[in-house]
């Protein structure tokens, strides 16, 4: 297993090299596979006809976003003569003995335009039937995204759960005294940067559209938070108060943000309009720090930090700001709610000691799982299936995101290697 | 008699550095034990030999108390333990000096910035440095300055003065600064 290991983060820092030599802007982040689900499908998946002259391969794309879900084994597709394409040229018998469950094949074809029509199938070896088939026309910059669109499909017949390769993450990229706000794929390829300051960003966070993006910005001096269009590039201070103006959280229907405000005194939460028309209403008082808010996705109920208590804890409300409860029992740190996207569960950070792990409560029986341990973990995100939690953390020094899969049993490492990485947010699904 | 006399008038001085912004020091002549008989009150520096021979300008001589080295209101910072925000007892004289200020020149603006150390959530040390901030803004006000006078802003663990991640940054970090916004700062 060590040895598998170190050999897995030797190919990893070679990646990372090779990358850094040629220039390759397109792949800042390198993913590192630590453990394995309790269940792994074996699936082969045949390169499809004709790829080879694209100038973007898509069955290795989907081979490695399957195989990073930690929830599927490769297998082996060489050597079987002639390279099935269509279902009538699949020798099931072949895959049987490979120990293949499922087999994945697919055919691509130029089309005029500079596009490409890309079919492919799924097949169930076992029971010698199609589980899925589709075909796509697209131009040559959306091969990528088309290969994360089949490994979803793919993913979704096979486990019965919704594939999150095609959604994008956000994340805060820090170099020496610069910061970036960048959107990039699920698997970190295609990095851009939608912000470049000289001032600290954090707690960027989507709108359930998937097209803006609220975060922090400290460029005026203090903490201020914007909305920023993705596809305009459009940017607006929705909350400018005296004093700090933080901690964003989308409302499920995108139209309101919780925030964290201190115009009145003490740190607050308010819900604003997503615009920032008209005034903000506040939902908590006293002196204690209420800040953190987390929509739950049915839009009633909010999660939130304060240390009403004495220390930091997650309390849940009403969106009226009634109710306050205090969920989190054990510890003296509890910080960085955020709901599950089922509403069953929220994951946030416990202290302790010098350590901050990522955590998972059940609302309903309040039984608390540590996800990681003995680690400096941050800013816990459910990727929108639930099945892992995008996160921070700190390796060698160095900031770097994480993901752990909600069972805790299969970790992935994202390393950025120019520059200190932070603030992670998973994406919504692309409807 | 000089004696006494430098004793007197270095009283004054010290006097005038702990509670008057708008006086200059003169510490040059000074000795040392006439300090030392002021046991509660720190030994004030010898100037720099250099600024006898200044020009004197249309600023006072010693410069402006708020960025004078030997002035207590040269002194911004006040630090905090771990996950409090109470001003400890060794930090109150320099926020009573800037509360003489701003009471004496209601046209002065303050902004109190809070810091944290990096551990933790970047939102709640946010959160923490704002009450960091607002605590020295509190006493400020109990000591006669006005809270139209002052914001209080936070930069939680985003801006840290000391770089590392050990206890000897941490503690750097902790920390609030009182800045002047209309005064050149």
């Amino acid at each position: 297993m060590k040895d598998t290991l170190t050999h897995r983060l030797f190919r990893t820092l070679l990646i990372g090299a090779a990358l850094a030599l040629s220039g390759a802007a397109h792949a800042a982040l390198t993913i590192e596979i630590i453990g394995a689900g309790a269940n792994q499908i074996p699936i082969a998946i045949v390169p499809f006809r004709a790829e080879e002259g694209l100038p973007q391969q898509i069955t290795s794309v989907v081979a490695a976003d399957l195989t990073r879900s930690g929830l599927f084994r490769m297998v082996d597709p060489g050597g079987i003569v002639p390279v099935p394409h269509q279902p009538e040229q699949l020798n099931y018998p072949q895959w049987q003995a490979r120990g293949a469950e499922a087999v994945v094949i697919g055919t691509v074809a130029a089309q005029p335009g500079g596009r490409y029509e890309v079919r492919f199938r799924v097949m169930d070896v076992v029971k010698q039937t199609q589980l899925a088939g589709f075909a796509f026309s697209v131009a040559s910059a959306q091969l990528r995204l088309t290969a994360h669109r089949i490994a979803d499909i793919v993913y979704e017949k096979l486990t019965g759960d919704v594939g999150v390769f095609s959604t994008r993450i956000t994340y805060v990229v820090k170099r020496g005294e610069f910061y970036e706000l960048q959107v990039a794929d699920a698997d970190g390829y295609n990095p851009q940067t939608v912000l470049a300051s000289n001032e600290p960003i954090i707690s960027p966070s989507w709108a359930p559209d998937g097209q803006r993006i609220a975060y922090v910005s400290f460029e005026r001096k203090k903490p201020v938070v914007y909305v920023q269009s993705l596809t305009t590039g459009g940017r607006k201070a929705v909350a400018n108060h005296w004093g700090s103006n933080s901690a964003p959280s989308w409302s499920p229907d995108g139209r309101r943000l919780a925030v964290t405000l201190t115009k009145d005194g003490g740190s607050h939460i308010y819900l604003i309009n997503a615009d920032g028309s008209g005034e903000p209403v506040r939902l908590t008082s006293g002196s204690a720090i209420n800040t953190e808010p987390n929509f739950s996705p049915d839009g009633q109920l909010l999660l939130f930090t304060s240390d009403r208590g004495g220390s930091p804890q997650i309390y849940g409300m009403s969106i009226n700001g009634a109710d306050a409860r205090r969920l989190t029992f054990d510890g003296t740190y509890n910080v960085s709610p955020r709901f599950s996207p089922d509403g069953k569960n929220f994951t946030f950070i416990q202290r302790s000691g010098n350590h901050f792990s990522i955590a998972v409560q059940d609302l309903a029986t309040r039984q608390v799982q540590l996800l990681t341990q003995g680690g400096i973990d941050e800013s816990p995100s459910y990727a929108p299936n639930g099945r892992l939690i995008l996160y921070a953390t700190v390796i060698s020094g160095r900031g770097i995101l994480a993901a752990v899969s909600s069972d805790g049993r299969v970790k992935q490492r994202l390393t950025e290697y120019t520059g200190d990485v932070r603030e992670p947010a998973w994406g919504p699904l692309i409807k | 008699m000089r004696k006494l006399l430098a004793a007197l008038i270095t009283a004054a001085l010290l006097a005038a550095c702990a509670t008057d912004p708008t006086k200059e020091q003169e510490g040059a002549a000074v000795e040392d034990r006439t300090a030392q008989q002021l046991p509660t009150v720190p030994p004030v520096k010898p100037a720099d030999p250099g600024a006898a021979v200044k020009p004197l300008g249309t600023t006072q001589v010693g410069g402006d108390p708020l960025t004078d080295p030997r002035n207590i209101l040269s002194k911004r910072s006040v630090y905090f333990d771990f996950d409090s925000y109470a001003v400890k007892d060794e930090y109150k004289p320099v926020v009573a000096a800037h509360a003489k200020y701003l009471t004496q020149d209601r046209q002065a603006q303050m902004r109190i910035e809070g810091n944290t150390d990096e551990r933790g959530s970047r939102e709640y040390n946010l959160a923490l440095g704002q009450r960091r901030a607002d605590a020295v803004k509190q006493l400020l006000q109990l000591l006669g300055a006005s809270p139209t006078q002052i914001e209080t802003v936070s930069f939680g663990e985003e801006k840290p003065k000391a770089s590392g991640s050990n206890e000897a940054a941490w503690t750097e970090n902790r920390r609030a600064d009182m800045k002047y916004k209309n005064r050149g700062e």
